[in-house]
């Protein structure tokens, strides 16, 4: 799809995308695919809660050294990425130090990974409003 | 607020869980080649955990 027709479709695919980002699975809920759309929601609230009650860290934007930026940055965009989740659990006050322990790295793991799994869903969403997908 | 405190095999598997139904809805286009990928993942997923982890028992001597 070309910058043109993509630009063309945008009322198609930016509700989508705005109701994909904010509820995880809801782009697909738009569109009519309601088992994905729920799948969707378990898993990425699933993998998010399971984050938050291993207390993970939620990152903050922090620029450094390349690797301080790649992990602090990248892991902010990641977390923010979940949507709803992250803002109800920031607007709730949910603030876990960044500490040592496995437990405690696993969870920022998951968090990290619930919001890379609505970006995948995004996209998902994204090429089944433009009609590459079924 | 209740805490959770998995160990790291069952961490592994439920991380494996939740990312392969994701994998396989995304990049598959008909439910049977979603449910089928998805399957294929979370088979490698837990293959290597399982195979990486005797490697490390048996490396650890």
């Amino acid at each position: 799809m070309g910058e043109a027709s993509a630009l063309a479709t945008v009322n198609k695919w930016a509700p989508v995308i705005a109701v994909g980002w904010l509820i995880p699975g809801g782009g697909h809920f738009l569109l009519g695919k309601r088992l994905r759309g729920a799948l969707l929601f378990g898993c990425v609230m699933l993998s998010f809660v399971a984050g938050m009650l291993m207390r993970g860290y939620l990152f903050e934007w922090q620029t450094g050294d390349l690797f301080t930026t790649l992990i602090y940055c990248g892991g902010y965009i990641a977390n923010l990425a979940s949507g709803i989740p992250y803002l109800f659990a920031r607007w709730l006050g949910y603030d876990a130090p960044d500490m040592a322990g496995h437990v405690i790295d696993y969870g920022t793991k998951f968090l990290v990974c619930a919001g890379l799994m609505n970006i995948l869903a995004l996209v998902d969403a994204f090429e089944i409003a433009t009609g590459k997908k079924d | 607020m209740p805490k959770m405190g998995l160990s790291h095999l069952e961490t592994s598997l439920l991380m494996a869980l939740v990312i392969s139904v994701v994998l396989g809805i995304t990049t598959k286009k008909t439910q049977n080649e979603q449910l089928r990928y998805g399957l294929k993942c979370l088979g490698y997923f837990v293959g290597t955990v399982f195979g990486l982890g005797w490697l490390m028992y048996l490396g650890h001597g």
